[in-house]
């Protein structure tokens, strides 16, 4: 298993093709490079249009590179585009995006593996059952569950703060979450875990000194996942806090929709890619790793 | 006598067996019942009470649900719904597995393609949409660029088109998602024994054919959370639709979850949400049950 | 001076604080003014709230009252309301008030003597539950305006119309000139309100009231309002080609003559006076698009939820005394393109649009909106119609009518 998995991370290995212009390689790249056009498209417009004044924009054709670059719409989107009376751009929402998604990915993924460890090692009576809940909860709408969940937070008196919102988080993460969670620690050899109950290891040493070594990969998965779903939440982020902690996804959204006038392509564009940049770095970052941990996780059933 | 007694004695340590594990997923069972059964059936109970800004318990009997059926909205919801989920679910599939298998023919650039298919998931719906509402506007995007270049006729705006709407979403989401699919299938193809492959060599076997007859049947847990994943994403299909689209033309790119927050929060109509996120919790219902039974409930 | 010194104490004691102003009460304030034309008027309400010493604190969520709206009541009903917040004025309320979410400001208007300066009458009655006051209206909106570009019928040739008929008439000569000739964005509400717009100029105010008022579905779907679906099919082809979203890219359309004209409330005059267009000049009002005398009294008003603290309470207090200060009505009402909801103020600098608004009011014939004699639940029916009648040319007039018919039957 380790070695398969070290081997799945280099990629294959093996000879070279030996004929580099076969038919068959240039059917593969260029059908690559033809797919790899259209998810780059977006991309290159989105940098291209925020690099644009806005004359530029409304003349010009959108792929077309810009004939003068201004930087202008980047700081206009971080530091001084207007919702209402806020003139602070998206600089407000980072810290704040931060600050829930910080503690939110470690709750919700500290609560997932804990419960895929029991669901695989530890089955209790019922235990299936609750996870069969789990799974079909993760298709039940948010929007269904969102006055529900105003009513518990308020019983329990946790609405508008932060701890609610990371609730909030890893109630909604634990599914997905859980089910790789289980399905990872299913695929480890059942001696090791046997080994350590002979020695007399408990439910959370076995879990701590043994598990946990052993599941970085999933773990990568499960970060690189929560950051991504918990940065970009919106929904939550605005129904769950107040204006003082709104994440910067509602800066967004209110900078996108706020149109004072024309529609400000270019700052637009800027906006979205400083809101999209920390899961864009982290997915860069760990890509690899991503693959590598999915492919342990994923796999085995 | 005795026995009463041992089963007595049993009783407690039944109960205790497992102790940490059991105490350990608390908030499981705690999100499983309370949220998730507790805030389903809260749900239903008030779908049939005529609740709107707040809820309360004045029964309509299944008023809402008739008239959440009659209404042409809901309608053309579950249509969007139904072309959006089949398509996005083959294609994502279709296009996620053959991606995977050409970035498992030990080429080069590995690494550079699998991020570049990979990215738009990191990105929100929210930003999916915008981005895709500008390329699919006619004013400044794919249609506009094609007609300056000579092609006066050139017509290619989904996004203003209410018969093909539905598809310019679909297009959106599939650049976001596939490539999450594909890491998924290239995850499920690594771990393929490559004896398998030597084997299938040596008998002549076709390479789609292993594909299609050895490999994908062995992908079959791999297959699985990705149907779960997709699916439930199809299902919950909103903020894309929201950001792109407003549901528009009209209502010709409207989608249930949608349907159902517009009445709960801004019709200010709690129990006419409430009907139809009942109806798509039963559809749900109806066909994740018994395959989420058979797949996680009694197996091993 | 012992209270700031107190809640400096408390500010630094907090220490995480947001502090920049530590010796003020800090009240957050919701709404849903993001366009140009309605944050520079918001912005007026906040100086003249923060000129008394405390401090706005302002939640602006953009996107439409749609949008903002769940919002607001998540948090109204979740047990952590804001200061204050926006709404339109009439029904949408009503069931947190009877819950008991909202703080009863019968006292503040007593003092204030609100039954007096509050023009015309109707407006605090919307504001009024079971005898007592909730709200505090800060202006008066009207639905019934025609917008138009003088230099978009200039380049199509054709005269500036003075009544919906003839710019109906004067449509092709603006298609043909590449322009289009009514602008409807694609945000469902515009196009339910051009409607009701349209019902009020074609059907006249008796059946405006009869359909809205009275709820007769049966007339509804008669041949007086046919004529009405009738106009709306004529502005569903004029509209065809707008392609815009929001309301204020709509407007854009008209300020820069790519189309010939919007139907539009009032709040479009902040928007063309943000893009530096003079009234009579550049661009032309009908009011009630040309054939109608009669002005709705929709608008916006803030509401108080029921706080525990004291100091916040006191605050509340100011904020509502500050909306309604003669001053500051004048500075935000120019700037937000509205009326002013006190009779006693003057307003000089208003524009020819708003004089033509302000003879209206003055000479009586008011009616209620559609927000004031519509559940919420009604709007988004008749707002989903609507918006797939704008969009789709093969709903026929007939099924459109008699769907609405429908929808008023079991309206409330």
């Amino acid at each position: 298993m380790a070695m398969s998995q070290t081997l799945a991370a280099d990629g294959p290995r093996g000879p070279k093709p030996r004929h580099r212009f076969s038919k068959r390689n240039i059917f593969i790249y260029g059908t690559l490079f033809v797919v790899a056009v259209y998810y780059l498209l977006p991309l290159y417009v989105m940098v291209v249009t925020s690099l644009k004044g806005m004359p530029e924009v409304r003349l010009g054709n959108i792929f077309s590179p810009p004939l003068e670059i201004t930087f202008e719409p980047w700081v206009k989107a971080w530091a001084t585009a207007c919702t209402g009376l806020n003139c602070d751009g998206l600089s407000r929402g980072f810290w704040n995006s931060v600050r829930i998604t910080v503690p939110s990915v470690i709750l919700s993924i500290a609560i997932a593996s804990v419960n895929g460890y029991a669901l695989a090692n530890w089955r209790f009576k019922g235990s299936e059952l609750f996870f069969t809940i789990l799974i079909i909860g993760a298709f039940i709408p948010y929007q269904v569950m969102l006055y529900p969940i105003v009513i518990i937070l308020r019983e329990i008196g946790l609405y508008g703060s932060l701890t609610g919102l990371v609730i909030v988080h890893s109630i909604f993460g634990m599914p997905i979450l859980t089910l790789l969670f289980r399905n990872y620690f299913a695929s480890l050899p059942e001696e090791l875990f046997k080994a350590a109950r002979v020695d007399g290891a408990g439910f959370w040493s076995i879990y701590l000194r043994i598990m946990l070594p052993m599941s970085v990969p999933i773990f990568v998965v499960a970060v690189i996942l929560q950051i991504t779903g918990i940065w970009n939440d919106f929904l939550f982020g605005v129904v769950y806090t107040r204006p003082d902690t709104y994440p910067m996804t509602v800066q967004l959204n209110n900078i996108v929709n706020s149109v004072q006038g024309v529609k400000e392509y270019n700052v637009n564009m800027a906006a979205t890619l400083l809101t999209g940049l920390v899961p864009l770095v982290v997915y860069f970052i760990s890509g690899k790793l991503f693959v590598r941990g999915i492919a342990a996780g994923a796999v085995k059933g | 006598m005795a026995s009463t007694m041992s089963s007595a004695a049993k009783r407690p340590s039944r109960l205790f067996r497992n102790l940490s594990a059991k105490i350990a997923s608390v908030p499981m069972i705690l999100t499983a019942l309370v949220v998730f059964v507790g805030g389903t059936l809260w749900t239903v109970l008030y779908s049939f009470t005529n609740s709107r800004l707040l809820p309360r318990l004045k029964f309509v009997g299944l008023d809402q649900y008739e008239r959440l059926w009659a209404t042409p909205r809901w309608l053309v919801s579950i249509e969007n719904l139904a072309i959006y989920g089949i398509l996005s679910l083959i294609f994502s599939l279709v296009i996620g597995f053959v991606l995977a298998a050409l970035l498992d023919q030990k080429i080069r650039f590995e690494d550079t393609f699998r991020t570049i298919f990979l990215y738009p998931f990191a990105l929100s719906f929210v930003v999916t949409g915008v981005v895709w509402q500008w390329l699919l506007n006619p004013d400044f995007g794919v249609q506009a660029v094609v007609r300056s270049l000579g092609w006066e006729s050139f017509a290619f705006d989904p996004l203003y088109n209410s018969s093909i709407v539905i598809y310019g979403v679909l297009i959106a989401a599939l650049w976001q998602g596939t490539g999450f699919v594909m890491c998924l299938m290239l995850a499920g193809l690594r771990g393929i024994d490559e004896d398998i492959w030597k084997a299938a060599r040596v008998d002549g076997i076709p390479a789609w054919r292993t594909y299609l007859f050895i490999v994908l049947p062995m992908m079959r847990p791999v297959l699985v959370t990705t149907l779960v994943i997709i699916a439930a994403g199809i299902v919950k299909v909103y903020d894309l639709v929201v950001a792109q689209t407003s549901g528009g033309p009209g209502i010709a790119s409207e989608v249930p979850a949608k349907y159902v927050y517009d009445y709960m929060f801004f019709a200010q109509n709690l129990g006419q949400g409430f009907a139809a996120s009942t109806m798509m919790l039963l559809s749900v219902a109806i066909i994740i049950v018994p395959w989420a039974y058979l797949e996680f409930g009694r197996r091993r | 001076m012992r209270r700031t010194l107190k809640a400096a104490v408390l500010a630094a004691g907090t220490a995480l604080g947001f502090t920049g102003a530590a010796y003020a009460t800090d009240l957050e304030v919701t709404h849903w003014w993001t366009s140009g034309g309605e944050a520079a008027a918001v912005a007026e309400l906040a100086k003249a709230f923060d000129a008394t010493g405390n401090k706005w604190v302002d939640g602006a969520i953009a996107g439409s009252g749609g949008t903002a709206r769940p919002i607001m009541i998540s948090r109204i009903t979740g047990g952590d309301p804001m200061g204050a917040t926006q709404f339109n004025h009439g029904r949408q309320a009503e069931e947190l008030v009877q819950a008991g979410l909202m703080r009863d400001l019968t006292d503040i208007a007593t003092k204030g003597k609100w039954t007096e300066v509050v023009r015309p009458k109707g407006l605090l009655d919307s504001c009024t539950i079971d005898g007592k006051i909730y709200c505090v209206p800060v202006n008066i909106h009207s639905w019934q305006w025609l917008w138009l570009s003088n230099e978009a019928f200039a380049k199509a040739g054709v005269a500036v119309p003075k009544t919906w008929d003839e710019y109906v008439a004067a449509a092709p000569a603006l298609e043909k000139a590449g322009i289009v000739p009514l602008a409807v964005g694609g945000q469902p509400w515009q196009a339910s309100g051009a409607f009701d717009v349209l019902l009020l100029a074609v059907g006249g105010t008796d059946a405006f009231l009869k359909v809205y008022k009275d709820k007769d579905g049966e007339f509804a779907g008669g041949a007086e309002i046919a004529k009405v679906f009738k106009a709306a099919d004529d502005a569903r082809k004029m509209s065809k080609g707008t392609n815009v979203q929001d309301w204020n890219q709509a407007t854009n359309m008209v300020i820069t003559g790519k189309a010939g004209g919007q139907i539009m409330g009032d709040w479009a005059q902040g928007e063309f006076q943000v893009a530096g267009k003079v009234a009579g000049k550049d661009y032309t009002c009908l009011p009630g698009l040309g054939m109608s005398n009669a002005l709705a009294t929709g608008g916006d008003a803030f509401y108080f939820p029921l706080l525990k603290d004291a100091e916040k309470a006191k605050a509340q207090e100011v904020l509502a005394e500050t909306l309604l200060d003669p001053k500051t009505q004048v500075a935000f009402n120019l700037k937000k393109g509205s009326l002013p909801v006190r009779g006693d103020v003057d307003l000089n600098s208003a524009n020819d649009c708003m004089k033509k608004g302000l003879d209206i009011l003055a000479k009586g014939t008011v009616i209620p909106w559609t927000d004031q004699l519509l559940s919420q639940d009604t709007q988004k029916q008749k707002e989903d119609l609507f918006s797939e009648f704008f969009a789709k040319p093969d709903l026929t007039v007939e099924d459109a009518q008699k769907r609405f018919a429908d929808i008023i039957s079991s309206a409330d």
